[in-house]
């Protein structure tokens, strides 16, 4: 790089009068020594993204939003219910730097085997909460009159399927349910959240 | 390697051809070359020189600090009901966050070391001198803004230390004569400080403050250029005469040491020693003693010195005086010498000046270990802040109207208990939500109790009317005992 690249008018320097320049090194040595900074800079650089890498990828790294277990209640105490009982159950949602707690309502219920299951009390036609009426031995929706048998299955009215079954497991003798909503008005399973 | 035309380099260097073609191809489009020539090919009078590195070494601070702020804002609410809670989770929970904020935090220190190593440089070399007025005037603009950076970046933690030192420091500028009041009104954003105060602060310090740096830094470069490099004391400031040494490669390898040597002092620094959030700010606490950060505590101390109507000359007239004298530096100082031992007055005055900020700042310091009291609280104040670092993130509960009208509900009564399950059965929660709190099926019910007293409310859950029952709303049927309930809980939503 010598000292004579044009230079446009408005750019002019002041007059120097010195005469030549100070050890400026043989063009050989500055393409060197460009390559040898090159290096470096990307060296550094790329040593200094390290941690800014790793700060944009910690929603891979942790859990920054879930909705955690939700504890229904002691499995044992569910052993002799008939034929479903109401539960609420307090959810938890995580959402970054928030906790947001919510109560829902569940059914415990028993499948033909003995096996334990947890309904949504969501209607999957509407949305509405769905009682269960002693009388009629069944689950009526009091929006649009859906019924449900007590495993909740669809017996008649507008829903398009059962009432939503939620995922479950025993924990240290502890029924725990996974909380979700699913989509209404179609007759499939679809979690939204 | 770059103005050699790339025909004769491939001539030259055959085995970096490829690399020359297409630095050719790049060059025609985008006149790369030339841009290199005029940012490296700067020739500065005698030569390059370590005293010469701060200039850019404070550039590279600001690509930092623009780096690592940007970062800081994809955690960061700023509101006061939130920045604190945000802050910690960035620290305690985000993977590098903590590091990242403690170079953000720290470079803010080393932003005015450098500035004030710079400043030095350009006063003792005289390099404002020689048809550098403007240069010198964009300069002083600058160093306002980094200090105002400083000032509106540190309230953003919102924990104690910053509530209370900005406290202090919109109080400071409240007791400027005549329009302070209104000044200390608008910065706040109310008589207060709070959730406004920081909305306000934040404004400036993201995005007005830094678009008046870019802007400046753009002036003050370029005037830089115009002017060109001053070199040594011993030059000439208007026609330099020694011989000239371009700024490739010795001062670029120098600015870049300083440059290592920054990176090097804030990453050990951020990592072994993280910058500290303390508790979230309570404006209740009378106790707490505010103590500004270091830059700021030489004029936290001098303002000590000057009480009640005494405080114009301190806050007004004195600074104001210095101000004006020191952005009128190259205008008053019109002489050619730059050597500083032939220049006793303006580089007495500013050794006097810049000894006095020291000074004031040690006094600051040895006045709060000297008082039992204030030492005391200080050592409390830290240590609240060390608990507040050990202790693990706290998650803000989500605290909407229908949580909270929930836990009132469910607070003692057994009726209300009962009223709220029967609610829940009856599905009223479906329509009008949970607590009452509304939805787009169903009226609001908090607060219905005042436009439905007595036995109102009880009559139109049994015999809805008939705009109640167009929306939807069911008669409600229940034993007498069951709707006793179900009707107190709902009137007791508020």
């Amino acid at each position: 790089m010598g000292s004579e690249a044009p230079v446009p008018k408005d750019f002019q320097k002041p007059n120097y009068q010195g005469s030549g320049t100070l050890s400026s090194p043989a063009p050989s040595r500055r393409s060197f020594l460009g390559w040898l900074l090159a290096i470096g800079t990307a060296g550094v650089s790329a040593l200094l993204s390290v941690p800014l890498v790793r700060f944009l990828l910690y929603p891979l790294l942790a859990q920054t939003t879930e909705t955690k277990w939700s504890e229904v209640g002691e499995a044992s105490e569910f052993a002799l219910i008939s034929p479903s009982v109401k539960r609420s159950i307090t959810v938890e949602q995580r959402d970054g730097w928030r906790r947001i707690v919510s109560e829902k309502p569940v059914y415990v219920t028993k499948d033909a085997q003995g096996r334990l299951r947890v309904l949504s009390a969501v209607c999957p036609h509407l949305g509405c909460s769905v009682p269960w009426v002693d009388g009629k031995q069944g689950f009526i929706c009091p929006c649009h009159r859906a019924v449900f048998a007590p495993d909740g299955a669809k017996i008649s009215g507008p829903a398009p399927r059962a009432m939503d079954e939620l995922e479950t497991q025993i924990q240290d003798g502890k029924l725990m349910v996974h909380y979700q909503y699913f989509r209404q008005l179609v007759p499939g399973k679809e979690v939204i959240g | 390697m770059a103005d050699v035309p790339g025909n004769q380099a491939r001539l030259d260097k055959p085995r970096v051809r490829g690399q020359s073609r297409l630095w050719g191809w790049l060059d025609r489009r985008t006149g790369l070359d030339r841009l290199l020539h005029e940012a490296l090919d700067e020739r500065i009078p005698g030569g390059a020189r370590f005293a010469y590195v701060f200039g850019s070494g404070l550039l590279f601070i600001l690509l930092s600090q623009i780096i690592t702020g940007v970062f800081l804002a994809f955690y960061y609410v700023p509101s006061a009901d939130h920045a604190h809670t945000t802050m910690a989770y960035n620290i305690k929970e985000v993977t590098a966050g903590s590091f990242i904020r403690s170079l953000h935090a720290y470079g803010s220190s080393a932003m005015v070391i450098i500035l004030i190593l710079h400043v030095a440089q350009t006063f003792l070399y005289g390099s404002y001198k020689g048809r550098r007025e403007l240069l010198w005037v964009s300069g002083c603009v600058l160093l306002v803004l980094v200090m105002a950076m400083a000032f509106t970046g540190y309230l953003l933690p919102w924990d104690q230390k910053a509530y209370f030192a900005t406290t202090v420091g919109t109080n400071i500028l409240g007791e400027i004569p005549l329009i302070g009041g209104g000044v200390k009104r608008l910065m706040r954003g109310g008589t207060e400080m709070g959730t406004l105060t920081l909305s306000r602060f934040f404004v400036f310090h993201v995005f007005l403050i830094p678009a008046a740096i870019f802007v400046l830094i753009a002036m003050h470069v370029h005037l830089f250029r115009k002017a060109g490099a001053a070199g040594p004391a011993s030059e000439d400031p208007f026609s330099p005469k020694q011989k000239t040494e371009p700024f490739y490669p010795r001062q670029v390898l120098m600015d870049l040491g300083l440059a290592l040597l920054l990176i090097a002092a804030l990453g050990v620094l951020a990592h072994v020693a993280p910058f500290d959030l303390g508790p979230k700010a309570n404006p209740a606490d009378t106790q707490y003693v505010p103590r500004p950060e270091w830059y700021y505590l030489p004029v936290f101390q001098w303002l000590k010195y000057w009480p009640g109507s005494l405080a114009v000359v301190g806050i007004l007239v004195i600074p104001g005086l210095i101000g004006v004298l020191f952005v009128g530096l190259p205008f008053i100082d019109r002489r050619r010498e730059r050597r500083p031992w032939r220049r006793p007055v303006a580089v007495g005055s500013f050794a006097v000046v810049l000894l006095s900020l020291g000074g004031l700042g040690w006094l600051s310091h040895y006045n709060d270990q000297r008082d039992p009291g204030v030492a005391r609280q200080v050592a409390k104040q830290r240590k609240g802040t060390e608990e507040f670092m050990r202790a693990p993130f706290a998650f803000e509960l989500e605290t909407s109207a229908a949580s909270l009208a929930a836990a009132q509900a469910s607070a003692v009564d057994p009726l209300l208990v009962k009223g709220k399950a029967l609610y829940g059965e009856q599905s009223c929660d479906s329509c009008h939500g949970d607590g009452g709190v509304g939805t787009a099926d169903g009226a609001k019910l908090i607060g219905i109790a005042a436009k439905l007293p007595g036995d109102k409310l009880a009559a139109v859950l049994k015999h809805p009317t008939r705009a109640m029952a167009e929306g939807g709303m069911e008669p409600v049927q229940l034993m007498d005992e069951e709707m006793k309930a179900l009707v107190a809980y709902v009137a007791s939503l508020k």
